[in-house]
């Protein structure tokens, strides 16, 4: 049986939140072996976030902590603020490849774990130090939140009906984003060294690489001064463009049509061939000039079908057409169900739980392997005694020395 | 033409994490960013663009408005670090040369709908026999098999199909679109995670493999615990929520996004005892700036909980936090929380991220030249910084700049040659 692509990496997961976490999965699902710092006193935040299996709360109960951390991690606490528990994690730096970070700048260094510290332990060492500004500049040392983040990024500033404010972009929206900036690096990072024998110290600022995913915006201020306008559900190359109300309650077909030819297919499927050469939309820039009319008689065809109905024969015809999905529709969308993306995982608390997912992609040579999400400090003896190979005695004195509190 | 113009800083380090690594880069306006990512950390792209060029740089807006291939900067925007030459994949000729740059190269990422590759000859099985090494990322808006896999997938289709539209805008109105196409973005980044995956595979197995990427897949996952999860386990839909957030379990609305005097910032109302401390310093400098409430006064935030924050209660502690917000600009509020550890964020608009003092300070601003006398941009840089290895943004390609140094200088292509492949529009 061939290797997993991470087979024999040791990744030092110090992360929380969202980020960090997210982007050790790509690495633990993939053959890594994931040791995962927690504490009990300050356990990863997102295990304290509602919603609740059950409405009961609990360190192992969130659905917020298991979605993001569906992966294999050895979670064991520790007491960085005592010295046993530095030393437990020098030791596990020895053991590692890679070290992972997402804390606030200065964090690790005040508990001796900064990267000097770190490669004097093991030169090679790959660390990734993931946080919102970056190690350095006026605020480096500020905490900052993913759902701020999205907004300091310039995320939020491009969404919004023109007679309203900006919307937001929901959630942590930076988050994932950054997660994969981060899982780029990561793997990068490996093969560099694979290459060269070195390792480094990489400083990912979540500003800074969300940012490119609003580049030309930044291009159009720097080439026209102009910042963007918030334009609802218009875009200026497609008529008609936008979200049609279908039967039932807040059901919705989004279309957009580009082409003349599109035009003329919708106009077939829609029975209705006197539109396709009407004065008004014969051509794009008579449908944009119409477009009021134009989605008013639209929204008239797809109220009257189902947005599923309204979709197939839309795209049938080759115009493109979607559900505008809400959660049912995607837990039963049955392209995602080819590609198994929601994998349902039993879970020693909270029990069967079918809204853990996958990457994006599939590789043909290599599978992404789902764990259950780790319970808090489940694995600090079998870190501690097997994986450092630690006798039994001196784990227990660790133990008692308050190193895993 | 030679090599563009280096970022700042760039000095001590010589190389990116990639370099040496070669990607040849076929993607339109789905998915270019995945190459310009694994560019930028130093891998050596070769942008192959129909010849005329890429048709995503049709694609506004467009430097000082003029709609020129050359003008962009949605194509510049994302096609940073990349060599670029012209070639007609269709043609036979063409598909050879190809074929050839294959055998060189360590990656190939596309976009073209499912199938077009294999009905070339140029699809996963064909590539690798001629590299069996070959890496081949396919980015599609629903992955290349599956009930939608033939669907028309541009971004506004893919978009609703992922869940996030749904969820996005106010409760009064229908779903908002969020105003620039991120679904292929966020399939541009899986693919550059799927890709690094493949290539770490290839130092370990002496093969290649295909990466198969869905951007609905990768779009889906921006709908966040909040949507899945919820539905998993109670069997509930989350609905939009336009500038509020709702607090699960009691289900009492709040705002994310605050207005103020000139713009807007991001705050939430939070409880509990790591929030203790800044709530009370919020109440204080709202007390002193003159903004009273007998109701807002009275609260203890030490003991207050969420079982007893009503809506009621929450409109009444929303509504000084607003008036109080209306009185300061992004900047002061930004400087009096961070001053006192409260969590808030202005609402940047790319004008203040131009010039805000944290990416300033860090050099992440690149200006650069272009050819054309005058056209100097200012682009996002690097997007890591490391203490071992160069991250780094380098001019975007002219359509078919470096076809010369390919196909003279690499491939050895007779000036006859290209002279003949020019004229037959086969590059």
């Amino acid at each position: 049986m061939e290797k997993r692509p991470f087979e024999g990496i040791n990744v030092l997961d110090f992360t929380w939140a969202g980020v960090g976490p997210m982007a050790v999965n790509y690495l633990a699902n993939y053959g890594a072996t994931v040791v995962k710092i927690e504490n009990f006193s300050r356990p990863d935040m997102t295990r304290t976030n509602p919603p609740y299996k059950d409405g009961i709360p609990g360190l192992n109960r969130s659905i917020y902590f298991a979605w993001i951390n569906p992966a294999k991690k050895l979670d064991i606490t520790l007491n960085l603020n005592h010295p046993r528990g530095v030393e437990v994690a020098r030791r596990l730096t020895r053991w590692a490849d890679i070290v992972v970070e997402n804390f606030t700048p200065g964090t690790l260094e005040k508990w001796g774990l900064g990267y000097d510290d770190l490669k004097r332990i093991k030169e090679d060492v790959i660390m990734l130090r993931s946080c919102g500004y970056g190690q350095t500049g006026p605020i480096s040392g500020q905490p900052s939140l993913g759902f701020h983040l999205t907004s300091i990024s310039g995320m939020n500033s491009f969404t919004g009906w023109p007679d309203r404010p900006p919307t937001e972009l929901p959630g942590a929206f930076t988050d994932p984003i950054v997660a994969l900036f981060a899982a780029t690096c990561l793997v990068a990072a490996l093969a560099y060294r694979r290459r060269t024998g070195k390792g480094q110290c990489m400083d990912l600022s979540q500003v800074e690489a969300s940012v490119h995913f609003l580049a030309p915006l930044i291009l159009d201020y720097s080439a026209n001064k102009r910042n963007p306008e918030r334009a609802g559900n218009r875009a200026p190359f497609a008529a008609p463009h936008g979200v049609y109300r279908c039967q039932g309650d807040d059901r919705w077909c989004a279309i957009t049509v580009t082409t003349d030819e599109e035009w003329k297919s919708l106009c077939r499927v829609a029975r209705k061939p006197e539109w396709t050469d009407s004065p008004m939309f014969s051509t794009f820039l008579k449908r944009k000039e119409n477009e009021d009319e134009l989605d008013r008689l639209i929204e008239g065809w797809t109220q009257e079908r189902t947005a599923e109905e309204a979709m197939r024969s839309l795209q049938a015809a080759g115009v493109p057409a979607g559900v505008v999905s809400n959660a049912q529709d995607l837990d039963e969308d049955p392209q995602l169900n080819h590609y198994e993306f929601n994998r349902e995982l039993d879970h020693p608390e909270m029990g069967k739980c079918r809204f853990y997912h996958g990457p994006a992609f599939t590789l043909s040579e290599a599978a992404y392997e789902l764990s259950p999400p780790p319970l808090l400090g489940e694995s600090t003896e079998y870190v501690c005694t097997q994986l450092l190979g630690m006798p039994d005695e001196e784990f227990v004195q660790l133990m008692q020395e308050g190193a895993f509190d | 033409m030679k090599s563009p113009v280096l970022a700042e800083g760039a000095a001590e380090r010589t190389e990116g994490m990639l370099s040496g690594y070669r990607i040849l880069d076929l993607t339109n306006e789905r998915g270019p960013i995945c190459a310009k990512i694994l560019g930028d950390l130093g891998a050596d792209v070769i942008k192959v663009e129909k010849p005329g060029g890429d048709p995503a740089r049709t694609i506004g807006p467009f430097y000082h408005d003029v709609p020129h291939p050359e003008k962009s900067l949605f194509w510049l925007a994302y096609n940073t670090s990349k060599r670029g030459i012209t070639l007609d994949i269709e043609t036979l000729d063409g598909r050879a040369i190809f074929r050839r740059l294959v055998e060189k190269s360590d990656i190939v990422v596309e976009s073209f709908d499912p199938g077009y590759m294999d009905k070339l000859g140029l699809g996963y099985g064909a590539l690798s026999c001629v590299n069996p090494r070959i890496i081949l990322t396919s980015i599609t808006g629903f992955g290349q098999t599956g009930p939608y896999h033939d669907f028309k997938a541009p971004d506004w289709v893919v978009w609703a199909l992922s869940g996030v539209l749904f969820i996005l805008g106010d409760p009064d109105r229908p779903p908002l679109a969020p105003g620039f196409p991120l679904s292929y973005l966020f399939g541009g980044m899986q693919a550059a995670v799927g890709t690094m995956i493949a290539l770490y595979h290839k130092e370990v197995t002496g093969h290649g493999q295909s990466v198969d990427v869905s951007a609905q897949m990768a779009a889906s996952i921006m709908s966040q615990p909040e949507v899945q999860g919820v539905w998993d386990i109670e069997k509930r839909i989350t609905h939009r929520l336009g500038r509020t957030r709702e607090r699960p379990g009691t289900m009492v609305r709040t705002p994310l996004l605050w207005q103020c005097k000139d713009g807007d910032v991001s705050f939430i109302i939070m409880l509990g005892a790591s929030t203790t401390r800044s709530n009370a310093l919020l109440a204080e400098w709202i007390e002193a700036d003159g903004v009273r409430s007998e109701t807002f006064r009275k609260i203890d935030w030490q003991t207050l909980g969420w079982d007893e924050m009503t809506q009621d209660l929450a409109g009444e502690v929303i509504g000084v936090i607003s008036r109080f917000f209306m009185r300061h600009t992004k900047a002061e509020l930004f400087q009096g929380c961070i001053e006192r550890g409260i969590s808030l964020c202005p609402l940047l608009t790319p004008k203040d991220l131009l010039e805000f003092e944290q990416l300033v300070a860090r050099s992440y601003w690149v200006v650069l030249q272009h050819p054309e006398p005058g056209m100097t941009i200012t682009y996002p840089g690097g997007f890591l910084k490391s203490t071992g290895t160069v991250c780094e943004v380098r001019r975007p390609p002219l359509i078919g700049e470096h076809n010369e140094e390919i196909y003279a200088g690499e491939l050895g292509l007779s000036v006859k040659e290209l002279s003949a492949l020019r004229q037959s529009k086969i590059i």
